[in-house]
C-alpha cells in the first residue's frame, strides 16, 4: 500500500465501512427498542421488568457499545455532509476523519462513568 | 484475396473533386444525411420512467441526518448520563417526560426521521450485496413491512399512552 491516491484500503475505505456496519447495527437496536418502549401501553410491571435488564453490568456494556456506534455514525455522518457541501471538503476528507477519531475517543472517555458507573458499583460495590 | 471486389460497391476515396464528401459527392449541393446521436430522444423513444427518487432519498438522509445528530444525542443524554443515567429509566419516568408535549414531539419525529433514515440505509445495503432480484425484492419487503410496523406501533404508544394505566 504504498500509493498515497489509492482509496481501496484507506480512511475514505474503512469510514464507509464503519458507516455501514454502525449504521445497521443501530438499525436493529431502534426496531427492538421502540418493542420494548412499547411495553409502556401494555403495564408499568412489564416495563419496568424489562428495563431493568438494560440496567445489568453486561447490558450496559451493551450500551457502552451502542454509543459508540451511534457517536461514530454521527460525527461520521457530519463528515459525508461536509465532503459533499463544502467546496474543500473532498480536500480535507482525511483531516476530518481524524477529527472525527480524535473526538470521537474523547467523548467514548467522557461515557465511560455515566454509562458504565452504575455497573462498576454493582460488580465492584458501592 | 479470394473474393473478387465489385468496383461498384467500394468506396472511392479520392474523389477530390467534389471536396470533404470521401466519393460520395456531398457537398452543399448535396448535404450528407444527417447521423442523430446516439442517445437522443425522438418519437420512437420509449417513455421515460426515470424519476428523481434516488436524488430525494440522497438529500434526506442527509437533512435527516443532521436533524437526527441532535434528537438522538439529546436523547443519549438524558436517558444514559443526565440524573443517574440508565438507573432513573422506569415506567414513572417515562410518564413524567411524555406529560410534555415537547417531549413527545421530540420522540415521535426522531422515530419517524431514524426509521425511514435507518430503513433507507438498509435499502442501499440491500441493493448492494443481495446479487438476485428475487432476494432483493424479498429482504425489501421485509424491510418495508419491519419500517411500516414499528412506526404506526411507535406512533400509536406515543399518542394513547396513559399514566394512569394502573
Amino acid at each position: 500500500m504504498s500509493a498515497g491516491t489509492l482509496y481501496r484500503g484507506r480512511e475514505g475505505m474503512w469510514s464507509w465501512v464503519a458507516h455501514r456496519v454502525t449504521g445497521v447495527l443501530i438499525f436493529f437496536f431502534l426496531f427492538v427498542h421502540v418493542l420494548d418502549t412499547a411495553l409502556v401501553r401494555v403495564s408499568p410491571e412489564d416495563y419496568d421488568k424489562v428495563v431493568a435488564t438494560y440496567k445489568t453490568p453486561i447490558v450496559s456494556l451493551l450500551e457502552y457499545g451502542l454509543v459508540a456506534a451511534i457517536l461514530f455514525h454521527a460525527l461520521n455522518g457530519l463528515r459525508i455532509i461536509a465532503v459533499d457541501y463544502w467546496t474543500q471538503g473532498p480536500r480535507y476528507q482525511k483531516q476530518m476523519f481524524w477529527s472525527v477519531m480524535g473526538l470521537w475517543i474523547v467523548l467514548m472517555i467522557g461515557a465511560i462513568y455515566p454509562v458504565l458507573g452504575h455497573a462498576a458499583r454493582v460488580l465492584f460495590g458501592s | 484475396m479470394a473474393t473478387e471486389v465489385n468496383p461498384t460497391d467500394s468506396v472511392e476515396l479520392t474523389d477530390s473533386s467534389s471536396g470533404a464528401g470521401f466519393g460520395y459527392g456531398y457537398g452543399p449541393e448535396n448535404p450528407a444525411p444527417l447521423i442523430e446521436p446516439p442517445r437522443a430522444r425522438t418519437a420512437r423513444t420509449p417513455k421515460s420512467t426515470k424519476t428523481n427518487f434516488e436524488l430525494y432519498g440522497w438529500l434526506f438522509m442527509r437533512l435527516s441526518g443532521v436533524v437526527l445528530v441532535v434528537l438522538v444525542l439529546g436523547h443519549l443524554l438524558i436517558q444514559l448520563v443526565l440524573d443517574g443515567g440508565v438507573t432513573k429509566v422506569g415506567f414513572a419516568f417515562v410518564a413524567g417526560r411524555w406529560a410534555s408535549p415537547f417531549w413527545q414531539g421530540w420522540d415521535l419525529v426522531m422515530l419517524w426521521l431514524a426509521m425511514l433514515h435507518g430503513g433507507n440505509g438498509l435499502r442501499t445495503v440491500i441493493n448492494d450485496y443481495a446479487e438476485q432480484a428475487n432476494t432483493r425484492f424479498w429482504l425489501k419487503t421485509l424491510l418495508f413491512t419491519a419500517v411500516t410496523f414499528t412506526i404506526v406501533l411507535g406512533s400509536l404508544v406515543i399518542f394513547t399512552f396513559d399514566p394512569n394505566i394502573r
